[in-house]
C-alpha cells in the first residue's frame, strides 16, 4: 500500500533538506520526495483495508500541514530487558513505547538474562523483534562473556548473528588490557565498541552525584572523576588501537572536554548523552525519589551546561535515551537499595525539542542527533529521508503541549522522573517500513 | 521540599513564637524553622521535671501507641525513646529489624503498611539508609519521627544537644561550636550544623580532609583541618565517634594517627576556653577521639546530653501525638 504525506515541513539532516514538500511511500520504501506530489500517484491497492486502519482514517493521504516530517528517530542506547526481565519490559512493549516516542529503530543493550554474548541470544532477540516489535530492533552484543569483564565474547559470531556493536553497558570493562584487546579485535572485524565509562573503585558505594546535594542528603557520592578517568582511559586506548570507540551516556563536564580534545586530535571517538543529563541536575534527588537514581548520576548545573555545550559544538554526536525500565519492586524501596535507571523512550523527543525551544540547538541539529548521527556511528543506513530508503518516518508537532503522565506510557515500567512535567513538542505519527505504527490521539 | 534547602544562612532568632506543632512528622532539622525549634526546646525543658519525680509518669499519652522501628543497632536512642513514651503513659513497642530484610523478606513499605494497619499513633524509625523515614512519612498518615537515617539527619540528637547547650550557657546565639571528626559519615554532624546555625551560633568543623563532605561550607560551616585551630575559639566542642572500619576505606591510616591528630586529651584541652562544654553523642571510643580524663572531666556534659534526650523525645511525642495537636484534631 501507499502513503502520501502532504504539506509537511520536511527536514532531513543527511541531505540538509528543510522545506515544504510531499513524501510518497510505496510498500516499505520512500519513492518520491518533492513539491506537490499529485494524489493520482498514490496506489490504492486495497482501499477497503486502508480506510479500516484505525491509524489512517483518511486512507493513505496524510495532511501534515504545520507538522515536521523527519526521518524515523534512531535510539542508539536502550534496554528492552528481554530475555530475562520481561516483567520490566519486553521487546514488544519497548518497541511500542519507542513508536509512541517517535522512534523507528532501537539499539538494545546486552545486559539481559542470559546476557547477549552468544549467537543464540542475538537470534532470539531478532526473532522476537521480527514477530512482535513494531520498530526495527538492533541488538548490541557483549564485549565480555557474561559481562564479567574476564574474557572476550565471540564477537565475530555475534556480528554474524546480527549484533551491530559491542558493549558491556551497565558495567565498564575495568581491566584495561582486556579492553585494549576488545578494541583491537573489534577493529579487526570492523565494529564499534560502546563504552560505559565508570571507574567502579571511585563509585564505591556511591548512589548519587558527589556534591552539596549529596552532602545535605547524607547519600554517598560519586565524583565526576569516576566517569572522566574512564573516558580518558578509553580515549587513550582508542588512540593506541585505532579502533572506533563510542562513549555512552556522557554526564560530566570533564568527559565532554576529553571527547572534544580527542576529536580535535583525530581519534576515532564518538559520544552520546541522554536527555536527563541536559534536563535535570542532582537537585532532582532532593526528596529521595528513586526515579532520580541512575548510572551515571545526575550531575551539577555546570555539567548540564557542559553537556549542552557539547551538543552544540558537535562534541556529543547523538542523543540516546538509555531507556532503562525498572519495576516497582526495584524502585519502591529506600534510595540506597533502588536499582539504577529511568525510562526515556516516551520523553526523549520533547526534552530534546526543549533545547530547540530554548535556542540551544537548531531543529536540524536536534533531529540529526536523534537520527542520522546515531545510525552513522554504527554504520547503518538509517535515519535518512531519500528516495529508495526504508520508509521510516516520524511526524512531529512542535507546538503540541501536554503534561507527562507515566500512567499513559506504553512501556511496562513507570520509572520516570518527568512525571507531571509540562512539555512541548511530540511525535504525532510514527511510520516503520511504510507501516503506521503509532498515531497520536 | 525543604523550606531552607541549600541555605546555610542563620535566620532571625526573634521569630514569632508558636504554640503548637503544625507538621505531621519530625524528619530533619534542615526543614525546621527557628520558632519550631524553640517550641520543642521550651516544651522539653518543661518535661524535664517529670523525670525527677518519685513517680516518673504523667498520663498525657495514655491509650496511645508508639512503635520504635529500629533497623540499626542502638542502645541509647531506642531506650531514650522507650522511656520517653513510658513516662508519658504511652504503650511503646520496640521492633528490631535487620536492614538485610530488604534483600530477603519484607520491604520497608510493606512493613510500614502492616504496622499502620495496627493503628499506632507514632512511628519512630532508625534506618541505615538515608531517606528511609521520608519514604515512611510519605506513605503513612501516622506521624513519623526520624531517629537517625544513614548519614542524613539525627534530629532528636541535635535537639537534645541544643537543649543541653542552651541550659548550660543560657543562650545559643553568638556561640562558637566546634564539631570534630568524621563529618562525612555523621548524621549527628549534619543535624547539629543546621540546628546551631539556625539558632544563631557559628559552627566550625574539623577533621581529616578525607572526611569533609563535598561543599560542606555551603551549609554555613567553617572548615578546619586541624583540631588545634578550633580548640581556642570554641565555646562548645562536640567530638564524633570514629569508626574503625573507616580505616579500611582509606579515610585515615591508623587509629593511632587519627587519635594523635584529632583526639581530645588534656594536653589539647590546655588551649581551650575556660568553661568550654565538651559533648559527645556516644557511644565513645575512649582513648581514641576522646581521652577518659576529658570525657569524665569537669567540662564534660556528655551525661547531661543523655538526660536531656529523654526530655526532648517526651516533648516531640507530646507535640506530635498528644496535647494541643489532639484537641486541634478533635475540634475539626
Amino acid at each position: 500500500m501507499s502513503l502520501l504525506f502532504r504539506n509537511a515541513r520536511v527536514i532531513d539532516p543527511a541531505s540538509e533538506i528543510d522545506g515544504r514538500m510531499d513524501v510518497l511511500v510505496e510498500g516499505d520504501k520512500i519513492v518520491e520526495i518533492g513539491p506537490a506530489i499529485p494524489e493520482s500517484r498514490i496506489k490504492l491497492s486495497s482501499p477497503a483495508t486502508d480506510s479500516k486502519d484505525p491509524f489512517l482514517p483518511g486512507g493513505g493521504i496524510i495532511d501534515c500541514a504545520g507538522k515536521i516530517l523527519a526521518p524515523g528517530l534512531f535510539d542508539l542506547h536502550c534496554h528492552l530487558r528481554e530475555p530475562g526481565f520481561e516483567y520490566k519490559e519486553t521487546i514488544e512493549s519497548g518497541s511500542r513505547a519507542g513508536a509512541a516516542g517517535g522512534f523507528t529503530s532501537l539499539v538494545c543493550m546486552a545486559n539481559t538474562s542470559p546476557v547477549n554474548d552468544c549467537r543464540a541470544v542475538t537470534e532470539y532477540i531478532l526473532r522476537q523483534a521480527r514477530e512482535r516489535a513494531c520498530t526495527h530492533v538492533f541488538p548490541v552484543g557483549a564485549v565480555t562473556k557474561g559481562l564479567k569483564g574476564e574474557s572476550l565474547a565471540e564477537m565475530a559470531e555475534l556480528k554474524d548473528a546480527g549484533a551491530v556493536a559491542f558493549s558491556d553497558d551497565g558495567k565498564p570493562v575495568m581491566n584495561s588490557s582486556l579492553f585494549r584487546r576488545a578494541l583491537e579485535y573489534a577493529r579487526g572485524i570492523g565494529m564499534t565498541i560502546i563504552s560505559h565509562c565508570e571507574d567502579l573503585s571511585l563509585t564505591g558505594q556511591g548512589v548519587m552525584n558527589e556534591g552539596f546535594v549529596s552532602t545535605t542528603l547524607g547519600l554517598r557520592g560519586i565524583p565526576n572523576a569516576a566517569e572522566e578517568i574512564m573516558v580518558l582511559r578509553d580515549i587513550a586506548l582508542a588512540e593506541l588501537t585505532g579502533a572506533s570507540l563510542h562513549v555512552a551516556h556522557v554526564s560530566a563536564a570533564g568527559s565532554v572536554r576529553a571527547v572534544r580534545e580527542a576529536k580535535r586530535r583525530g581519534i576515532k571517538v564518538t559520544a552520546e548523552t541522554a536527555p536527563h543529563y541536559f534536563s535535570l541536575t542532582d537537585e532532582a534527588v532532593l526528596g529521595f525519589d528513586p526515579n532520580t537514581k541512575m548510572s551515571p548520576p545526575l550531575r551539577k548545573a555546570e555539567d548540564v551546561q557542559a553537556v549542552i555545550e557539547g551538543l552544540k559544538d558537535g562534541t556529543l554526536d547523538a542523543i540516546a535515551t538509555d531507556h532503562a525500565p525498572q519495576s516497582a519492586v526495584e524502585k519502591d524501596v529506600e534510595f540506597d537499595y533502588a536499582a539504577n535507571g529511568i525510562i526515556g523512550l516516551e520523553t526523549a523527543l520533547p526534552l530534546t525539542l526543549k533545547l530547540v525551544h530554548d535556542g540551544h540547538l537548531t531543529l536540524m541539529e536536534a533531529i540529526a542527533k536523534l537520527t542520522v548521527h546515531p545510525a552513522g556511528i554504527l554504520g547503518l543506513e538509517k535515519g535518512r529521508l531519500k528516495v529508495g530508503a526504508d520508509a521510516d518516518i516520524t511526524l512531529i508537532d512542535l507546538e503540541r503541549e501536554y503534561t507527562v503522565e507515566v500512567g499513559q506510557f506504553k512501556s511496562r515500567s513507570r520509572n520516570s522522573p518527568f512525571q507531571g512535567w509540562k512539555l512541548k513538542g511530540a511525535a504525532v505519527m510514527t511510520v516503520v517500513s511504510g507501516k503506521v505504527v503509532f498515531r497520536a490521539a | 521540599m525543604a523550606e531552607n534547602q541549600g541555605r546555610g544562612a542563620p535566620r532571625e532568632v526573634s521569630q514569632k513564637p508558636i504554640q503548637r506543632w503544625a507538621g505531621k512528622d519530625i524528619l530533619g532539622i534542615q526543614e525546621m524553622s527557628v520558632a519550631e525549634i524553640e517550641l520543642i526546646l521550651d516544651t522539653a525543658a518543661s518535661f524535664k521535671e517529670v523525670s525527677t519525680r518519685e513517680i516518673k509518669k504523667v498520663p498525657t499519652l495514655r491509650g496511645k501507641t508508639v512503635i520504635n522501628l529500629f533497623y540499626e543497632a542502638s542502645t541509647r536512642t531506642r531506650t531514650s525513646f522507650e522511656i520517653a513514651g513510658k513516662r508519658l503513659s504511652a504503650d511503646t513497642i520496640n521492633i528490631s529489624a535487620s536492614s538485610s530484610s530488604v534483600v530477603k523478606g519484607e520491604t520497608l513499605i510493606d512493613t510500614a503498611k502492616n504496622l499502620e494497619a495496627m493503628k499506632p499513633d507514632c512511628i519512630v524509625i532508625r534506618h541505615s539508609a538515608a531517606g528511609a523515614p521520608h519514604l515512611l512519612a510519605r506513605l503513612m498518615d501516622v506521624p513519623v519521627i526520624n531517629a537517625g537515617d544513614g548519614a542524613h539527619e539525627h534530629p532528636t540528637q541535635a535537639l537534645l544537644d541544643l537543649l543541653t547547650v542552651k541550659e548550660k550557657v543560657g543562650r545559643l546565639a553568638g556561640l562558637k561550636v566546634a564539631i570534630v571528626g568524621d563529618i562525612l559519615h555523621s548524621r549527628v554532624a549534619r543535624s547539629n550544623i543546621w540546628g546551631f546555625i539556625k539558632m544563631g551560633a557559628e559552627v566550625h568543623a574539623a577533621g581529616p580532609r578525607t572526611m569533609k563532605p563535598a561543599d560542606v561550607e555551603r551549609m554555613g560551616v567553617h572548615w578546619h583541618t586541624s583540631l588545634r585551630e578550633v580548640i581556642p575559639i570554641a565555646d562548645v566542642i562536640m567530638m564524633l565517634r570514629i569508626q574503625l572500619e573507616r580505616q579500611e576505606g582509606g579515610f585515615f591510616p591508623t587509629l593511632r594517627e587519627y587519635s594523635r591528630l584529632f583526639g581530645l586529651n588534656m594536653e589539647v584541652m590546655m588551649a581551650a576556653k575556660p568553661g568550654v562544654l565538651i559533648m559527645h553523642p556516644g557511644p565513645m571510643n575512649r582513648g581514641v577521639e576522646i581521652s577518659p580524663e576529658v570525657a569524665d572531666g569537669p567540662f564534660s556534659v556528655i551525661l547531661d546530653q543523655v538526660t536531656n534526650g529523654v526530655a526532648v523525645r517526651m516533648a516531640l511525642l507530646y507535640l506530635l501525638v498528644g496535647g494541643e495537636k489532639e484537641s486541634e484534631r478533635s475540634s475539626l
